[in-house]
């Protein structure tokens, strides 16, 4: 693989995410609007019902608003990574994934590169949302910002490899559909994204466990610590190694030889 | 020189065995129409050869590189034109065939250059800047040709190319295809169900229910089986009414 021809298919392919956000305004706005209408309605409304005492990465106690935001934050990176994975399943059904995956350049390499360029297209729509969440008071460090972006980033390609794990085997969108409802909602509530472990254990022990081994709450974490200008190595750590594993495993489940694609008629 | 040789491909879904032990070549200039009904192995075959996913026996040579142990090498030299669209509508025609060119590692000055030069010989440039949206059946399918070459390969395959075109359109489609087997030395495999796209100096593959039941020139088919027309012959081979 030439540096040159791999750093142009990379732009290539970024280019592509970048017009087809830009031009789809309908997506661009829900994504928008999803963790808005949660910051505004559901936030102001649990900050009445739900206290939460002195948590790290906070020094003192915090309206439930500024709680909340680097979970939403996660859930906008969450949501993207899963419609960034239901477009695989639709190109795939239409066909012009097959043109992706039959460019010379190795299968593991175009993932990747299409990886990227999904979470770097999501990057602004994340900052503007922790900007306009401002207006709620919720006010980090400036410094913060810079500091959570790679947080973000690493957290983002954790959860677009989750996707594009999900998109290898997941073979019509009709099935996808299900897989977004088995996915992203267990996954976002069995989090530290909208209770702190701790309230969690006082539901229930089991759901605490299933928390605090969710992959999803370690990039809240990660992202949380980050905004706060403190870096959690355990949730960088877990985050590091699921991106790693969910990659390697979608780059199995899309291999020509070992996929499922090779096994399913009509694919 | 065979630009792609088919060796002893086999491919099963599961229990079910798709394709048998087919073999075949193609030239350097020269139009394979791969010909079957519905249902034949076409499009396996096309999956197979552009190394979508792996045979379970047999291999893919493209001039001479095997698709399972060279996949880079073999496909750089390979333009591909599927059965669905695979064109991105949100794109226009320019910044589709743009994308194809990065990912076949072409500066942005030769993209750029190709880009136009190929839409012109498909007489598609007009629409360059338009969404393909807003293109029609048949001006979509010659901006895929016009994609397909931008890298220029020596290996063009079109996988039922004229579906959904109307008569004229399939007729201009066939003429610009042949135009480039002849100018340009491409190799040229093109699977079809319809009889009508078949020439008397085609080099032709019967594909039934996946194995290959019989190949030559389209003019000795008929001939060989002993019968009136071309598509007796076809009926013959595939059981059609």
């Amino acid at each position: 693989m030439k540096t040159s021809h791999a750093v142009r298919a990379l732009n290539g392919i970024l280019r592509r995410e970048m017009l087809r956000t830009l031009r789809q305004r309908g997506r661009l706005l829900s994504a928008m609007v999803r963790p808005l209408v949660w910051l505004a309605i559901f936030a102001a409304g649990f900050r009445s019902v739900l206290g939460l005492s002195i948590t790290p990465p906070y020094q003192t106690y915090v309206l439930y608003e500024v709680y909340v935001v680097p979970g939403l934050a996660a859930m906008m990176l969450l949501f993207h990574a899963m419609a960034s994975s239901l477009a695989i399943v639709y190109d795939r059904e239409m066909g012009s994934m097959r043109l992706l995956l039959t460019a010379p350049l190795p299968r593991w390499y175009l993932l990747a590169a299409r990886l990227l360029a999904s979470v770097i297209v999501v990057m602004p729509l994340v900052y503007l949302f922790l900007v306009i969440a401002r207006y709620w008071d919720v006010r980090p460090p400036a410094l913060g910002y810079v500091a959570a972006f790679p947080a973000l980033l690493l957290s983002g390609l954790m959860l677009g490899a989750f996707g594009l794990l999900v998109s290898s085997v997941s073979t019509q969108m009709e099935n996808f559909a299900g897989v977004m409802n088995f996915v992203i909602f267990p996954m976002f509530f069995a989090s530290t994204a909208l209770y702190p472990l701790w309230r969690l254990a006082e539901a229930g022990p089991v759901l605490a466990t299933i928390a605090a081994w969710n992959p999803f709450s370690s990039a809240v974490e990660l992202i949380r610590f980050a905004l706060y200008l403190r870096f959690d190595a355990a949730s960088a750590f877990v985050v590091f190694i699921c991106l790693l594993a969910f990659f390697l495993a979608a780059v199995v489940g899309y291999d020509p030889g070992r996929g499922l694609w090779s096994r399913r008629p009509g694919s | 020189m065979n630009v792609l040789s088919v060796e002893h491909l086999s491919h099963s879904f599961g229990s079910r065995r798709v394709l048998d032990e087919v073999s075949f070549s193609v030239p350097e200039g020269g139009m394979c129409i791969l010909l079957g009904r519905n249902g034949a192995g076409k499009t396996t075959l096309f999956s197979l050869v552009t190394g979508l996913y792996h045979a379970r026996a047999g291999s893919v040579l493209v001039l001479g590189h095997a698709m399972k142990a060279s996949p880079s090498t073999a496909l750089a030299q390979m333009g591909v034109v599927f059965q669905q669209l695979t064109l991105d509508l949100d794109l226009t025609a320019g910044e589709n065939l743009r994308y194809h060119a990065a990912l076949h590692g072409l500066s942005k000055a030769l993209s750029k250059e190709r880009s136009i030069e190929e839409l012109s010989r498909l007489e598609v440039a007009d629409r360059i800047d338009d969404p393909v949206r807003a293109l029609s059946g048949g001006q979509r399918r010659r901006v895929e040709i016009a994609r397909a070459l931008m890298h220029d390969p020596r290996l063009l395959l079109l996988d039922e190319p004229t579906t959904g075109l109307d008569v004229p359109g399939r007729r201009a489609l066939e003429r610009h295809v042949r135009e480039l087997c002849r100018e340009r030395g491409i190799a040229v495999l093109w699977a079809t169900h319809f009889l009508e796209e078949l020439t008397a100096d085609d080099d032709v593959v019967v594909l039934h229910r996946g194995t290959v039941r019989w190949a030559g020139r389209a003019d000795r088919l008929a001939a060989d089986l002993g019968v009136a027309s071309t598509a007796e012959a076809f009926a013959l081979l595939t059981g059609a009414e």
